[in-house]
Formats: C-alpha cells, structure tokens, sequence
C-alpha cells in the first residue's frame, strides 16, 4: 500500500505527468470556485442582515478575511513546496513555489485594501496600525522579497533554490514577526482595535466567510496549477513531449 | 584516488560535454584537454565539489562524494588544493600574510620560516612585506602557486596555471608540478598548451592526457 | 585546527577593514547623518525629540547595518577566497560565522559605542541611554547574523543593494520592535528585562542558524 503511494507521488513529481494532471484538475477548480464564490457572495451581500454596530459596510469582511487566510496559507504551501525542494531536490517544487507567490502577494495585497476600505468608515483612518494589518503588511513584502529575488537570477535551478531558503527563512519568521507587531502594537494603544473582532457572529456570516474562503482556496488552485503548467512548458521547452505539444499546436 | 564515472553536467538544458571517466591514482598526472567552452573549469568546480554534477558518481579513496557523508568530504577537501581562474588572493594583504592566513583557513598550520622559504624559491622574499596590490600579475600569480608548495594536499586540481607566466616562473612551476607528482602526489590540470613536466633527472614525466568532448 | 581557522578568519577580515578604512567608517557615518537629519527635519522641540528618538536612532541602526551587510560577501566572492573556504576541510558554518563577527566588529560595534553619544542630541535620560546601549549591544549581531542570508542569497545578482533591503527588512522587524521597545519600556517606567530578554532569545538561535542558513546560501551562490 505504501509501494503504490510512494510510486503514485514520484510518478506526478515529474513535470510531464503533473503538466497532465494539473490540466484536468484546473477547470474543475475553477468552476467550483466560481460556484462557491456566488454562493458566498450572495450570502454575505443578500442574506446576512446588518450588523448593529458597524451597519452594511462590515460586509467587506466576506472579502477581507478569506484573503487574510489565504494569503498566510500560500506563504505556508511555498515554505512546505520549498522545504520539498530542497529535501529531494525536484525541479516541480521550485516551479510551484513560484506559480504561487504572485497569488498569494495579490491575496496580502487584497487584504491590506479591503483592510483599509473597511478602517475608514469605521474609524476614520485610511490606515490602522492595527496587529494583524501590520503583519499582513510585512507578509506582503516578504512575497515582494520572494518574487524580486527569483526575477534578478537568471539561472532557473539557482533562484529556485534561493527562493526555497529565503521563503523557509521567511516562514520560520512569520510566527515571530506576528508576535513581536502584537506585542508593539498593545503597548501603544490602550485597547485592541480588532477588525475582525464580533462578540456573537451570525451563523449566515460564518458560512459568508467560509464559502468565499472556499471560493478563493479553488481559484488559487486553479490558477496556480495553470500558471505552473505554462512554466513546465517553458522550463521544458527542449524536451520531445513540449515539442510534440507545440507542433500539434501549429 | 580519485575516480570520476560518467559525470556529465548540463547548462541551459543542454550537456556541456559528454559523460566523462576516468581515475585518478597516487603519483599520476592527468592533463584535461578540450575546446574552449567545452567546460573543462565546470568539469574541475564539479570534481571539488562547488558545483553538483547532473548525473554521475565521484568517488574518493572509494567513498562515494555524492551522499555527502561529512567525514568522506571533510577527508577529501583536507586532500585537496584547488587553483581557479581567481587567485584567491587578497590585495591588501602581503604575500606572506595571504599565504599564512590561506593555511589557518584551510585547517593547516604554516610557519612563518616555511612560507618565507617557499616566497624565496619563486624570488618573492624581497617583496614579500608589500601589499599585493603593488605587485604585478606575474608576481601575484607566482604567489598564487607559492599556496600550492606549502600546501600538503595530495590532490592538486589547478585550472590553467600556466598562464600569465614568464620563461623562468614556468621553469619552476614544470618542476614544482613533477615533484609533486614524483613523491606521490595527484595533479589533474587544464591547459590550453601543450605541457612538458620535466623530471630532475631531465626527462618529461609521463602525463595522461583526458579529452571532453562536446555532447 | 577548528578554532584556529575561525580566528584567522576574523583576524584576516578585521585587518583587512582596516586596510580599506573607509568603506568600514562610511555606514557608521550613515548612521551618524541619519541621527542628525531627524531632528533637522522634524523641529528642535526637547519633548518631541524625546520621544522619537529610540525609533529614530534605531531604524538608523538598522539602515547602516542593511548599508555594510552588502559588503559582508562581496569582495571574497570576487577574488576567490570565498571558495577556498568553501573547499576548507573546516565547517564553512564556522568560517562564516567568524565573517559575521568581524563584519560586527566593524560596523555593529561602533553603531553600539555612538548611540549614547548621538542619544544625548536627543535629550535621553541616562538610564534610557544605558538601555539603549544594552539593545543595541545584543540586538546589531543578531542584525549580522541574520541579515548574512540575504546578503548571501543576493551575491553577484542584478540590483544587490535594494534587493537585499527588500529580503532583511521584514527579519529585522522584531529586533527593531523589542530593541526600541526597550528604550521606551524604561523611559516610561515599565521593566526592561522583558524586552532585553527577548532580544536575547532571538540573539541565540540567530547564533546557531545564521552562520548556517548564509552558508548554505553561498554554496548556492558558487554553483
């Protein structure tokens, strides 16, 4: 049982069989999406009554915090993808790490606007240096860091190696960055300002927020397994089955 | 000994050259020949170990290098002298400061007496309290192989160390590489030209040439 | 053998800044620019100035360290002694933690030796001063030793210097935290123990994975 486990991972690790698999999974993941996304969508902005304190405009935590999630949860999959990587030394873990940082930066990005959007009205600031918006902040440019590194060097196996350690290097920090941008901002103001705070959520706000996080957990899946298998195709450019590929193409 | 089996690197997604073999034994010299760009520096950083090989094994007084195991290596580069395009050398520092502190790095203890003798052999002893910078290429290079006669390695790996040298310098390089390999030692080499090492006794020490060729 | 070769190296790298004087003084200069310009910039008035200024003084600190770490790899990186230490029987962990404590010496040190000094354009009380120094102390290694990875991640590549701002800043953020936290905890009148313990906690691992993390950099940067 094992055997036929162990063989099944080794054989998708292979940037030819994942390039098929990736291409039959991406469009259910992306209609999946699409169906969760109206679901939650229409829960949060429909369904879901008014909030007694903070009126209609809360409802941009539907967006807010499924981006917040996954924006951490992607930094997690390039630390695991780049901890693979450089364990067993695969050329599809560097591929992947780099199919997901440009999504997980636009979901940090994301986050810190709906962040914002939200404060003004709430609190009268366009920028809250709230905990949480200030490590969203600096996740933001630990991606930045990710994706500029592996853009200036131009030989592929050496930036996917780099990239591995600076992202496990990052990810190791994020607990601490989290815990430090805590500790600084409870020190400087008196009472937690907490976006995401709601002494009783409704439970139709609770499943709002969980469909839309399903919605964006499909959409990054999808598109990530479609931008890795542009980059496969690139990456192996000069073997016969990428040949055979473009030449049925033309 | 050293033993290269099959070693093939790839660059661009492409094979430099063709999968390489050969060994190395106590007392033995191998010139490394090939066109230019054929990778004949890749092939030596892959045989110390800065670069890693695509496919192939290297294996060390039997041990294989590839699996890492810290002793094999540590044993390996404690054997090992390796002379790249650089000079390793640093410009601010005197001869004799350069080759005293490139032993303590390399874990081995050098007197001042014996770095001062190996500076009078190549006729550095005069201007061996001036900062490199002042010297001139020749000079500088001539230090570089002032490394390699305190060196104690067994295996010594030098990529084109013929060049930039004049008549007398090469003299004593010829000689320095054959005694080498005379009293036991390995020397693996790169040279665009063609190399005689003459022996004391005036003959041409034997040297097995190894040809890359392109993929 | 061992111990040998780590001090040679801090020997060898120490003897050679003070060879090139300048490029060691110009990051403490920085420093020294970046204390004076905030006060030029923001008004002479003692209570503001108070307040502000382990903030100011620290991300000083940490902009001169991020100015020096570019020079951490560089030039060996360029002559090839570099690669000699990665072919030295000696674990190349060791020998780049000896790099990171003469790299420390020379510019984390007199950053620590100043703060009090520029500390007192600022109005700090002495005790904010003596605290000051202590985080600064413990906090600029750990600045070295971990801002070596990216210094090592980003040799020989397009856009050095910015890039390796970009890859240290957010690791510097909690040495920056709790350094200056530590100041302000004692002007306040709240312990400082917490935070210069914490600075410590970070300081240890730093110690250990540091060295280890910019030595697995560089062999990949020698490829």
């Amino acid at each position: 049982m094992n055997i036929l486990r162990a063989n099944f991972l080794f054989h998708y690790a292979g940037p030819q069989a994942f390039y098929g698999l990736a291409g039959r999974l991406w469009p259910w993941c992306a209609a999946l999406a699409a169906v969760f996304g109206l679901w939650g969508l229409w829960l949060g902005f429909m369904v879901a009554p008014a909030d007694a304190q903070q009126g209609e405009g809360y409802r941009i935590i539907f967006v807010h915090v499924p981006a917040s999630w996954m924006s951490m949860v992607i930094y997690m999959a390039m630390a695991f993808w780049s901890v693979l990587g450089l364990t067993f030394n695969t050329r599809l873990s560097g591929m992947m790490t780099r199919a997901l940082a440009p999504t997980g930066a636009m979901f940090a990005f994301l986050s810190l606007w709906t962040g914002a959007l939200w404060g003004k009205p709430m609190w009268g600031a366009w920028w809250v240096w709230d905990a949480r918006l200030t490590s969203e902040l600096i996740l933001f440019f630990l991606y930045l860091g990710y994706i500029a590194l592996t853009s200036a060097i131009d030989d592929q196996r050496r930036g996917d190696r780099a990239g591995a350690l600076i992202a496990i290097v990052g990810a190791i920090n994020v607990p601490i960055i989290y815990f430090s941008v805590k500790w600084w901002n409870t020190l400087h103001q008196g009472a937690s300002v907490s976006l995401t705070k709601s002494p009783s959520m409704a439970q139709v706000m609770l499943w709002g927020m969980l469909l839309m996080a399903l919605c964006f957990w499909l959409y990054t899946i999808a598109l990530v397994l479609y931008r890795v298998r542009t980059t496969i195709l690139h990456r192996e450019s000069h073997t016969a089955w990428v040949r055979a590929i473009a030449q049925e193409a033309a | 000994m050293l033993t290269i089996s099959n070693i093939s690197c790839v660059r661009g997604h492409k094979p430099l050259f063709a999968p390489v073999s050969f060994s190395l034994q106590a007392g033995q010299a191998l010139h490394l020949e090939g066109d230019n760009g054929v990778g004949k520096t890749s092939l030596l950083r892959i045989i110390c170990g800065l670069s890693p090989a695509d496919a192939g094994e290297i294996l060390w007084n039997g041990s294989s290098l590839n699996k890492q195991n810290p002793e094999v290596v540590e044993s390996f580069r404690a054997s090992l002298c390796y002379m790249g395009h650089n000079l390793s050398l640093k410009d601010e520092l005197t001869p004799i400061e350069n080759l005293l502190f490139d032993a303590q790095v390399a874990g081995r203890s050098l007197s001042h007496e014996k770095g001062m003798g190996a500076l009078r052999k190549i006729e550095l002893n005069n201007r061996a309290h001036l900062p490199l910078r002042v010297l001139s290429q020749g000079q500088k290079r001539r230090t570089a192989l002032a490394r390699l006669s305190v060196s104690e390695a067994k295996l010594w790996v030098l990529d084109e160390p013929f060049v930039a040298l004049d008549a007398q310098s090469l003299d004593n390089l010829r000689a320095l590489l054959a005694n080498h390999v005379l009293q036991g030692g390995m020397l693996l080499f790169t040279s665009h030209q063609a190399v005689e090492l003459s022996q004391p006794n005036g003959h041409a020490l034997d040297v097995q040439p190894i040809r890359l060729v392109a993929a | 053998m061992i111990w040998q070769a780590f001090w040679a190296v801090v020997r060898r790298d120490l003897l050679l800044a003070w060879r090139r004087k300048s490029e060691g003084l110009s990051a403490v200069f920085f420093f020294v620019v970046v204390a004076a310009l905030f006060p030029l910039g923001i008004g002479p008035e003692l209570n503001v100035l108070r307040n502000i200024a382990p903030g100011v003084l620290w991300v000083g600190a940490l902009l001169s360290s991020m100015l020096a770490l570019q020079r951490l790899f560089e030039a060996d990186y360029r002559d090839g002694t570099l690669e000699q230490m990665a072919l030295s029987p000696v674990a190349m962990p060791l020998l780049i933690g000896a790099k990171m404590l003469a790299h420390w010496l020379v510019s984390g040190l007199p950053l620590v030796l100043l703060a009090p000094v520029l500390g007192l354009q600022f109005d700090l009380s002495g005790d904010a001063l003596v605290t000051l120094t202590l985080a600064l102390l413990v906090g600029t290694p750990i600045l070295s030793l971990v801002g070596g990875v990216g210094a090592a991640l980003t040799l020989g590549v397009r856009g050095g210097g910015v890039l390796l701002s970009l890859l240290v800043l957010p690791l510097f953020v909690p040495v920056l935290v709790f350094g200056a936290g530590a100041v302000e905890a004692q002007v306040s009148g709240l312990g400082v123990q917490a935070h210069l313990s914490i600075l410590m906690a970070m300081l240890l691992p730093a110690v250990f994975f540091g060295p280890l993390a910019s030595a697995f950099a560089l062999r990949i940067a020698l490829e």
